[in-house]
């Protein structure tokens, strides 16, 4: 790839990135100590060597359980008692310090967060300054797979837009919890269930709405076909959001959209009571993707369509993490997925990660793939849970 | 596992630590090793505490305070306002709310919330003996200081309705509280704001 880097999308150094980061016990890493300059990071390497497992630490500098979703406990280096993760990052707070562990002997299924060496309450404080956006293999059958996971999907991408929005998605797990329990018992009255049902109804309601301005704001990016056209890499998606409270939303005021739902909850009682659970909500939502060009469901395009359009969504999403964030993109991880990808189609994801003046993180077997990259990145291989320059 | 270093009264001392709140295993031998380094200062005094106290805490018929008395101290205060009943999850919050001495009135401990997935419905809580409690005629107003947790709010919910043919006002913490956040970790300033804060339901 040439890289003429237009000045005008480059602007002065507004960029989330990881200056140093440490492992220690983590995984397939008994101590690993990388150094880092602005630039994306190429990780190469054999497989089984550890390259997904760096990645995986790296998401572990935001909320959540990072991108394999798995325990903490899982994550300790097999024989070692705890891991631990340092990292030193640049963000729109300045330099900031995060470290993250777990240890087997910990009494709880949460990891200790601390932040310029201060204890943070919750994994939660790190939305402050981190965000993180990922692809990895496991996401390769998101259109064609269960509704659940799509809603994963976008619940992720608004969480790193909004960091508030998980409290609401716990909220509503938590209330629905308690409601489906009291189904399950075949509870009949009503005050047992109107108090969890109020809070079934503010909290689903406020994430319907966040659903629905999400993706908005996203189909407005990634639906304009002026900005890529129909011969761009990444095909413009057109994203639609099915769902009761969503649909509602279109044309409702949100406190009547949230009087439908709590009016819904009481009258679905005795029906939700045969299903032993909550039938209704957000909780059954779907993100119904469109490839734009081809005017198809994403779900009926080729594997190499669907994956052009999941990065076309996934690269809108970080260009609206950053708008929103004054100009920081987040960081972005690539779990095999430049692999995958035809030449011009790589060279466009380089590209669009230029522009968007992100640390990108991706991983390979294959070197040569990351070859136009070139001095734009800093290429590292990786064998046996060790890191080469 | 951890080797033992420590004969079985030494161990058993810590394993009993680490059964505290804010104390893993580790921090349970750092504190054992106190102890028995302060074994005449410290040590011994403690167990004689621990005695006493174990010997003499009920819980207050009334309110479901925990204290050395039948009616506890808040109970048998004269200069308490019998017209204000705060009630609250556990005994923790109360006395955080009394730290604050934010309260003029009593309390009413209600000894958890509602939660089905423990198990736990209206028999399981003190529910019933605030009901009863508010009908009293000079009890003017019950403030629900519950958690803002969705068991919490649940249960304040349930309560409002419970309270609805008693002649009193009902009101709740104003909880400029973040969710999921319990009282006992708030600091003073913001629970005397939550109070003065409180809505009238
Ligand atoms: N808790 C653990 N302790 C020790 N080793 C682990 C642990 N968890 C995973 N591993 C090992 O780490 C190794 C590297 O895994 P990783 O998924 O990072 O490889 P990779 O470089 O991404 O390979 P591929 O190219 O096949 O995707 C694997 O051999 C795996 O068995
Ligand atoms: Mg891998
Ligand atoms: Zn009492």
């Amino acid at each position: 790839m040439t890289s003429q880097v237009d000045p005008e999308l480059q602007p002065a150094r507004h960029r989330l990135w990881i200056a140093r980061l440490r492992a220690t016990d983590f995984r397939n890493y008994e101590a690993l100590s990388v150094e880092l300059d602005d630039r994306s990071v190429v990780l190469t390497g054999p497989n089984g060597a550890g390259k997904t497992n760096l990645l995986e630490a790296v998401s572990l500098l935001a909320p959540g359980r990072g991108l394999g979703r798995a325990q903490f406990a899982d994550m300790i280096r097999h024989g070692a008692a705890g891991w631990a993760l340092n990292a030193i990052l640049h963000s729109a707070h300045g330099e900031v310090e995060i470290g993250t562990g777990y240890r087997s002997d910990d009494q709880t299924s949460a990891r200790a967060v601390r932040i310029n060496g201060e204890t943070a309450r919750s994994a939660g404080a790190l939305g402050d300054y981190t965000r993180t956006i990922w692809l990895t293999p496991a996401m390769d059958g998101l259109f064609t797979g269960a509704a659940g996971e799509r809603r994963r999907f976008l619940d992720r991408l608004i969480q790193s837009l909004d960091p508030g929005y998980r409290s609401n998605l716990s909220r509503f797990e938590r209330a629905m919890r308690q409601r489906n329990r009291l189904l399950e018992d075949g509870e009949a009255s009503s005050s047992r269930y109107e108090g969890f049902e109020t809070q079934l109804a503010e909290a689903g309601t406020a994430i319907a709405a966040t659903r629905l301005d999400t993706v908005t704001r996203l189909a407005r990016l990634c639906d304009t076909p002026a900005k890529g056209g129909d011969a761009s890499p990444f095909p413009w998606a057109e994203l639609v959001l099915e769902g009761v409270l969503e649909g509602r939303l279109l044309n409702e005021a949100a406190v009547d959209v949230e009087d439908f739902y709590l009016e819904t909850l009481a009258r679905c009682r005795e029906q939700d009571r045969a299903a032993r659970r909550t039938l209704e909500g957000p909780h059954r939502s779907d993100l119904i993707v469109g490839h734009g060009p081809k005017g198809a469901p994403a779900r009926r395009c080729s594997t190499g369509e669907q994956k052009a359009l999941l990065i076309g969504l996934v690269l809108a999403h970080a260009e609206l993490v950053k708008q929103q964030s004054d100009g920081y993109a987040p960081l972005i991880l690539l779990d095999e997925i430049v692999a995958h990808l035809d030449e011009a189609r790589r060279e466009g994801l380089f590209h669009e990660i230029e522009r968007l003046g992100a640390q990108a993180w991706m991983t390979g077997t294959d070197a040569a793939h990351f070859a136009p990259m070139g001095a734009h990145a800093q290429h590292f291989r990786i064998e046996n849970g060790g890191v080469c320059a | 596992m951890a080797r033992k270093v420590a004969g079985p009264e030494i161990e058993q001392l810590i394993q009993l630590l680490a059964r505290l709140p804010g104390l893993g295993p580790r921090s349970a031998r750092r504190a054992a090793l106190h102890l028995i380094n302060k074994k005449d200062q410290l040590l011994a005094p403690l167990a004689a505490a621990m005695t006493a106290a174990r010997d003499k805490i009920v819980i207050c018929e009334t309110c479901g305070n925990v204290d050395t008395s039948i009616e506890c101290t808040i109970c048998a205060d004269p200069r308490r306002d019998v017209s204000l009943i705060c009630v609250v999850e556990e005994v923790a919050d109360l006395w955080a709310l009394e730290r604050a001495g934010v309260i003029k009135g009593r309390y009413h401990v209600l000894g958890g919330t509602l939660s089905p997935l423990d198990g736990v419905g209206p028999e399981e809580l003190s529910i019933a003996g605030l009901i009863a409690r508010a009908r009293a005629p000079e009890v003017k107003e019950i403030l629900l200081a519950l958690n803002a947790t969705v068991e919490g709010q649940s249960t304040a919910h349930y309560l409002m309705d419970q309270l609805e043919t008693c002649e009193v006002t009902v009101s709740q913490l104003a909880h400029g509280v973040p969710v999921g956040g319990e009282l006992d970790y708030l600091d003073e300033g913001t629970l005397a704001a939550a109070i003065k804060a409180r809505k009238t339901l």
